[in-house]
This record gives C-alpha cells, sequence and structure tokens, in this order.
C-alpha cells in the first residue's frame, strides 16, 4: 500500500505549551536526581525494607509498555496485518521512546549512577540484570533499524526481516523484565515462572494503551482525522490484550490460593495490607480490568472515541497500580524465615514494612514520562513519522464483521 | 566535472569545499588528539607491575562457617550486635534507613508457644542469589566462601537485597564519615555481614563471636568446615544442626542448633 | 574527481599528522618543563612532604601510575584477601597524612587533595575509606609485611 509520511506541519495549538510542559517536568526530574545523588537515598521514602519504590513502578511500566508499543508495527510486519503498515513508524518511534524513558528512570535511580561505565563493562551474565542492558539497548538498535527500513524506501524489502527480529527480540526483552522478578525465589510474591508471560500479556495491554492515547493526540493535533473502523479495531484489540493479562493475573493468584505455603501472601494482597489491598481491588481490578472491559464491550455508552480514549487512560492507571501492587506491595510483606512462628527483630522481621513515596521519586519518575513525551512530540515535528492520511480509505480498512463495540 | 576544465590548478578550490575541506581537516585533529591519551592509557595498563604478594589470601581449602546455639542465646542479650556495630563502625541505628549487619531475632512458635532467641546474619551461602543477581558482579563469594560486596564495582541497584533470602544486606542511605581503616563503606552501595574478612585473614575471629564468648554465653563458634579436625566440623558432626530456609538448598555457612 | 580525492586524503593525513604531534610535543614540553625537586617552574600543586621517609617508588612513576596500581591492589585485596603489597592503601594513608588534619583529603592541602584539586579530578577512594590513619598510631596501619622493593 502506498502512503507518505510527513512530519506535522504547521504547529497545532498547543504543541509549544505541552512541550514546555514536559521539558519543564524533565528539568524538575533531573533536579530530584541531583538532590538524591548529593544527599543520599534517606531523602527518598525507599529504605531497606522497601529497597525499590515509586521510580521502580514508573521505570517498569515504561518498559513494559515500549515492549508492547512495537505491536502494531509487528502486526503489520510480521502477522501480514497489512493495513497498519502507516502506523507502524509511529509505534516504532514510540516504543524507543518508552524504553529510552524507563531506562533513564532505573538508570539515574542506581545508588551510584556514576558507576555507569562499570555496568557497561563489568558482566555477571548469570544475572538477568546484567541481560537487561544487552536486551534493552539491543532493543533500541533492532527497532531503529526496523524503523530504517520502513522509511528507507530501498530498503522496505528487507521490513518483514527486520520487523520479524524487532520482534523475538522484543519478546525476550519483555520475558527478561518478568524474570528479573520471577527468577527472586527468597520472597513469595515472585519465585514463579508465570511473571514471564504475564509481563508479556501486560505489556500487551499497556503498550497498546499508550499507542492509542499518543495516536489520538497526533491526529487532533496534526488534523488527520482516524477512521470508525480503526478505533473499532483497536478497541476490540484492548479488549484482548486486557483479558489476557487478566487471565495471567487470575491464574497466578489462583496457584497461590492453592499453595498453603503462600497464604499468607494471598491474604496480605486481597484481604488486609491495606493500600496494597486498595490498588489490587480498585486499582487493578475494577479501574484497570473490569470498568474498561465494560467501556469497550458495552454497546450505547457514550461515543466509541470518547471510550477508547477513557478505557486506555483507566487500562495506564491500572498498570501503574498492578507495578505498585506487584513490585512494593511484594516487598512489604517481607520474607518468611521461619514458617509457622511469630516473629520480631530490630530490622522489621515479622511486620509489614511501611512505604510512603516522596517527591523526589515521584518527580523523577514523572522526569522518565516527560522524556517520553520530549522524544515522540519533537520526533513528529521535524520528522516523518506519522502517515499524511490515516482515515479507513488510506488505509485500506476492512470493515470489522460482527465486531461488538462498533458503536 | 566542467568547473575542473575552467579553473587552473594551483587555484584553492571554490568556497564551498573550502569549509568543508576546514572541517574534515579539524575533524581529524580532534581525532588524533582523543586517540592518543587512549594509546597512553594501553600503555598504563600494560606496564602496571605485578604485586609480590606477602600474605597468602584467600583459598578454597578452607570454608569459613558459624555454628550457633540458639540454646545458649539469651532473649534480650545482644553482645554480638554490639560487638559488629563497633567493628565494623555501624551507627547501631534502628531507622528503616539504617544497616543493620547482625541482629537478634525473637521468634515464637504459634501453635505451642515456645519462644527462641537467635541472631541473623548474612548466611554465607555456597551457592548465594545476591551473587546469582548482581549484574556487576560486585556480590561475589571469595575461594574461602565469604560472600563479600566489591564496592568498588557495586552500583547501588539493590537487586541482592531483593533476592537474600535472609535480608542480610542493607543499602547505604547517606553519606558516611569516619569510616573504620579496616572496613570500608560509603553511600550508595550495599553492604552486609562480612564475617569479619579482615580479622579471619589476620587468623583472628569475628567480633560477634569473640563477643560472645567474652561474655561467657558462648552461642557462637566459628571455625574451618573443610577441616574435619576443626571444632565446628566435629560438632556439626555429632550434634544435630540445621541451615535457616533449606528448602531452598543455598549450601549456607553459617548453621543453627537448638531451633 | 580523482585529483579531489587525493587532495582530501592529503588533508585527512596532514590534520592527523598535527594532531598526533600535538600530542606527542605536549607532555614531553610539560615534562621538561616540571622540576625533579624543589624549584617551582610556572603553576605547580602543592605537595606536603610524607612522613614515612623512603618513598615506595620513584615519585614520577607514582605520579603517573598510582591509580593503576591502586586498581590492582585493590582486585587483589577484595577478591585475593591480599592485604599485604607496598601498594597497599591503609600504608599509603598511614604515610601520607598531613600533621595538621591527619587526614590525606580532608583539607585543601592534604596530600591527596592538593594535586586532584589542581588536576580536577575527583577523588573516589574516600567516600568509602578512611582518610585517616586509624587512632592506634601509624605504627599499627604500617605493620604489615612489606615487600622489598
Amino acid at each position: 500500500m502506498k502512503f507518505v509520511l510527513r512530519p506535522l506541519k504547521d504547529s497545532p495549538q498547543g504543541f509549544y505549551l505541552l512541550l514546555g510542559g514536559f521539558a519543564v517536568l524533565l528539568a524538575l526530574g533531573l533536579g530530584a536526581v541531583g538532590y538524591i545523588e548529593h544527599h543520599g537515598h534517606i531523602v527518598t521514602g525507599m529504605n531497606n525494607q522497601i529497597v525499590w519504590g515509586l521510580p521502580h513502578v514508573f521505570a517498569v511500566f515504561l518498559v513494559v509498555a515500549a515492549s508492547g508499543a512495537l505491536n502494531i508495527a509487528s502486526m503489520s510486519s510480521v502477522f501480514g496485518k497489512t493495513e497498519f503498515k502507516p502506523l507502524a513508524p509511529l509505534s516504532a518511534l514510540l516504543a524507543i521512546a518508552l524504553l529510552i524513558g524507563g531506562l533513564m528512570v532505573l538508570m539515574l535511580d542506581l545508588g551510584r549512577p556514576d558507576r555507569l561505565i562499570i555496568a557497561m563493562t563489568y558482566f555477571n551474565f548469570k544475572s538477568i540484570f546484567a541481560m537487561n542492558i544487552f536486551l534493552y539497548s539491543g532493543f533500541v538498535g533492532f527497532v531503529v533499524a526496523y524503523l530504517w527500513t520502513m522509511m528507507e524506501r530501498r530498503m522496505n524489502r528487507f521490513t518483514p526481516l527486520a520487523g520479524f527480529l524487532a520482534f523475538v527480540w522484543r519478546m525476550a526483552l519483555t520475558t527478561g523484565t518478568g524474570s528479573i522478578f520471577g527468577f527472586l525465589v527468597a520472597r513469595q510474591a515472585y519465585d514463579s515462572a508465570l511473571l514471564a508471560p504475564l509481563f508479556i500479556a501486560i505489556s500487551l495491554s499497556y503498550g497498546l494503551a499508550v499507542f492509542i492515547w499518543v495516536l489520538m493526540l497526533a491526529s487532533k493535533g496534526s488534523a488527520r482525522p482516524l477512521g470508525d473502523v480503526l478505533m473499532a479495531r483497536l478497541a476490540r484489540l484492548q479488549v484482548i490484550f486486557i483479558a489476557a493479562a487478566f487471565y495471567f493475573v487470575l491464574v497466578y493468584h489462583l496457584t497461590n490460593l492453592y499453595f498453603t505455603k503462600h497464604h499468607d501472601f494471598e491474604r496480605f494482597i486481597l484481604l488486609d495490607g491495606g493500600i496494597y489491598t486498595a490498588m489490587f481491588w480498585l486499582g487493578q481490578v475494577v479501574l484497570g480490568t473490569v470498568l474498561p472491559l465494560v467501556l469497550l464491550l458495552a454497546p450505547g455508552i457514550g461515543a466509541l472515541r470518547r471510550r477508547i480514549a477513557t478505557s486506555a487512560g483507566l487500562v495506564i492507571l491500572g498498570g501503574f497500580a498492578q507495578m505498585y501492587v506487584t513490585i512494593i506491595g511484594g516487598q512489604a510483606f517481607g520474607l518468611v524465615l521461619f514458617p509457622g512462628y511469630q516473629v520480631s527483630s530490630s530490622f522489621f522481621d515479622g511486620v509489614t514494612a511501611s512505604y510512603s513515596p516522596s517527591l523526589p521519586e515521584l518527580l523523577l519518575g514523572l522526569g522518565g514520562v516527560a522524556v517520553v513525551g520530549l522524544f515522540v512530540m519533537l520526533a513528529l515535528r521535524v520528522m516523518g513519522f506519522l502517515p499524511e492520511r490515516m482515515d479507513d480509505a488510506a488505509l485500506e480498512m476492512a470493515p470489522v464483521q460482527a465486531a461488538p463495540v462498533v458503536a | 566535472m566542467k568547473q575542473d576544465h575552467n579553473s587552473s590548478p594551483s587555484e584553492p578550490v571554490a568556497k564551498p569545499s573550502s569549509r568543508r575541506g576546514f572541517l574534515g581537516v579539524a575533524a581529524a585533529g580532534m581525532a588524533g588528539i582523543l586517540l592518543a591519551p587512549g594509546v597512553r592509557l594501553i600503555e598504563i595498563a600494560q606496564a602496571a607491575p605485578a604485586n609480590g604478594a606477602a600474605s597468602a589470601g584467600a583459598s578454597s581449602k578452607v570454608r569459613w562457617g558459624m555454628l550457633i546455639d540458639s540454646g545458649k542465646c539469651a532473649s534480650g542479650c545482644t553482645d554480638c550486635v554490639t560487638a559488629c556495630n563497633t567493628e565494623n563502625g555501624l551507627s547501631g541505628g534502628k531507622l528503616p534507613t539504617d544497616s543493620q549487619w547482625i541482629r537478634k531475632i525473637e521468634i515464637k512458635e504459634v501453635r505451642t508457644g515456645k519462644t527462641q532467641s537467635l541472631p541473623m546474619m548474612c548466611q554465607h551461602c555456597a551457592e548465594p542469589p545476591c551473587v546469582d543477581v548482581c549484574p556487576t558482579g560486585a556480590s561475589f563469594k571469595r575461594a574461602d566462601g565469604i560472600v563479600l560486596v566489591d564496592k568498588h564495582i557495586c552500583i547501588g541497584c539493590r537487586y541482592c537485597v531483593m533476592a537474600c533470602p535472609y535480608k542480610a544486606r542493607s543499602f547505604v542511605h547517606e553519606p558516611l564519615s569516619n569510616q573504620k581503616t579496616d572496613v570500608p563503606r560509603g553511600m550508595g552501595t550495599v553492604e552486609g555481614c562480612t564475617m569479619c574478612v579482615h580479622k579471619v585473614d589476620k587468623g583472628e575471629q569475628p567480633a560477634c563471636v569473640t563477643a560472645c564468648s567474652d561474655a561467657g554465653h558462648g552461642a557462637i563458634l566459628f571455625g574451618d568446615l573443610n577441616n574435619p579436625e576443626s571444632e565446628i566440623s566435629k560438632r556439626v558432626a555429632s550434634y544435630p544442626s540445621r541451615q535457616i530456609r533449606e528448602d531452598l538448598n543455598l549450601n549456607t555457612g553459617v548453621r543453627y542448633s537448638g531451633i | 574527481m580523482l585529483r579531489r580525492t587525493w587532495s582530501s586524503f592529503v588533508r585527512l593525513c596532514q590534520g592527523l599528522a598535527v594532531g598526533l604531534c600535538l600530542v606527542a610535543v605536549l607532555p614531553a614540553a610539560a615534562q621538561t618543563g616540571a622540576a625533579p625537586s624543589g624549584a617551582s617552574q610556572g603553576l605547580q600543586p602543592p605537595v606536603t612532604k610524607a612522613r614515612g621517609g623512603q618513598c615506595v617508588d620513584d615519585p614520577a612513576f607514582m605520579r603517573r601510575n598510582h591509580m593503576a596500581l591502586l586498581k590492582h591492589q585493590r582486585d587483589d585485596t577484595m577478591h585475593g584477601g591480599v592485604r599485604s603489597g607496598k601498594y597497599s592503601l591503609k600504608a599509603c594513608v598511614a604515610c601520607h597524612a598531613s600533621e595538621a588534619s591527619q587526614s590525606v583529603s580532608a583539607e585543601a592541602g592534604d596530600f591527596c587533595q592538593s594535586c586532584h584539586t589542581f588536576a580536577a579530578v575527583k577523588i573516589d577512594c574516600f567516600g568509602c575509606h578512611a582518610s585517616k590513619p586509624p587512632p592506634a598510631g601509624i605504627q599499627a596501619a604500617l605493620a604489615q609485611p612489606q615487600v622489598k622493593p
């Protein structure tokens, strides 16, 4: 199919306002990093019981969404859905931006971020973290190559190969990210092979939600309207991905409920974990799963586009809640050294650890989001990543057959 | 091509090319300047003299371990903790952000009500999860079984703190000063019980062991698990002892009896 | 077209040659400029004399290579458990600690700090390592079996 990519011509209203907002957010984030690096992590809410806090929630969300954001491009190059080809460059751009944002937050939260060179020259290959360094940087490399084959006309014949390689790499990357937790035998929240496929499923869901938001914003900003059939297709995809992610969450909890040794942990998450229980039921289940599904599947609740945008936002919110429960809740529950015993010590054994996120952590996380925004906005303005026409006729979209989501 | 015929060979090149030419020369000069220091560094690395080692260093013939008799451990007694803090320059504070290399744990079996007390520190596993997960290899196991953090290459990612089943590791949250000469510790890196490696290398015992025996309790025994004639080997061969979380199969160097 | 390619190539070689010559000449000039002892010629960091007596090695050699020596020693000590040898950091600190501040990097005039401030290179060591010899005394710190140079 022939399509033309064009940069955003005249700056749409509010473009520079949004760009400025992202720049300010980034500056605040970098300021927070300087503050944390100078005074030490004591100025954050993290402590020896909860060593990974809000920055890691942001970072893991962004990295997971990065892998999923590539999905539209993968569908067009690897799975034969050529109607998505014009949107593939935006998808690849978003994937790179999200990964860079997530990686930046992760690296700036290190205790010694000045030792990044050490991290890139000393490797313990048994560590999934060390492998992730290659997976993350390789992802950027592969997706840049993939973008190049898409945008350089003479290289277009290599797009299926580049897309396939990027797809395989992205599966490895998300498996690696899930395994960061899955390989931890010490904690009841992790210690499970299920975390790798769970992360792949949630990456599809979060990535598509972020892509939908960026696409709709870019369409409004560039006055290039999106077709109804495209929106219906994206809505149906989002439903499938939310359901897939929920399946893995369900199996994870059902298995834990079966294992007597994990009952205390399940009771903590599902019943008496305070903020974590609230985040799980309200954030992850209601806002992140049930409500978006209702919005996307039930006919007649308002205009389709508004429903899609709202559900995407809810999925993103639910995603943050899920990451909070997984990463922080998993640490707050604590380690069980003596099953069947009541334990107490000066080092907070046997008690639920307390954690309250601090402003520097929030600013660092938002700084990562700002990097994504700046990257995407500047790229769209300067180079052609968005097709000139995105309506259904231009994309050669066949109408969805008997789909329950057509408004 | 027409230009070449019209201009004489001795004339300077046309304006756009001379700017390009200047940039090319400048870039080449920069490349030269930037490359040379690297050559110098390689020189240094290859010229570094070999260290003549006077002391033997760690050997895999030895495996240092501890046997803790919980029966001899009194609830409320913290002699080992105090000694560790003094020896290693720890603050002894109990804030959530303070480092604790050793702690006393009071346990009470829920069903029966039996209470016990024991010290918990890095278990110096033979298959340490903290070593497996460290991305730079800073968390490592020495040849003689002592598990340490090489703070020169620790980047402070705290993955080992996530991975340790015994909560043995602490992260340093604030700038430190007045460190002990033999125990370097610094902000932004992770640390834990070193089994007083600086004392062990001199042939002495860890501070907690010495303090406990000096006070007359004798709950902690230190020795070479690889030597069948050592006190600790004879003790673990004759009396029941166990590892904490033995289901993880980590083969810890610290064993407990009486729990 | 061949002439233009050749002249570009010649310019490239000229540029590289200039760059490399500069780099080769400048350090040599600096070295001939630096006096081996006492007499100051131009800008120099104030270096306090150590209290130990004999230098571990030739001062010019130490100035150039102490970072590499420390790096090797730290691996030997950390991973190998070798705590002696003439490049032990503990011994450096004990010998070079200034009389005034009892430290090698606390004040601007102290041994390590003076050169490092002059060269504008941040010292990473003393964030973790003690910059003062142990209160037990210098002799205690120096009482490691030393290798005969």
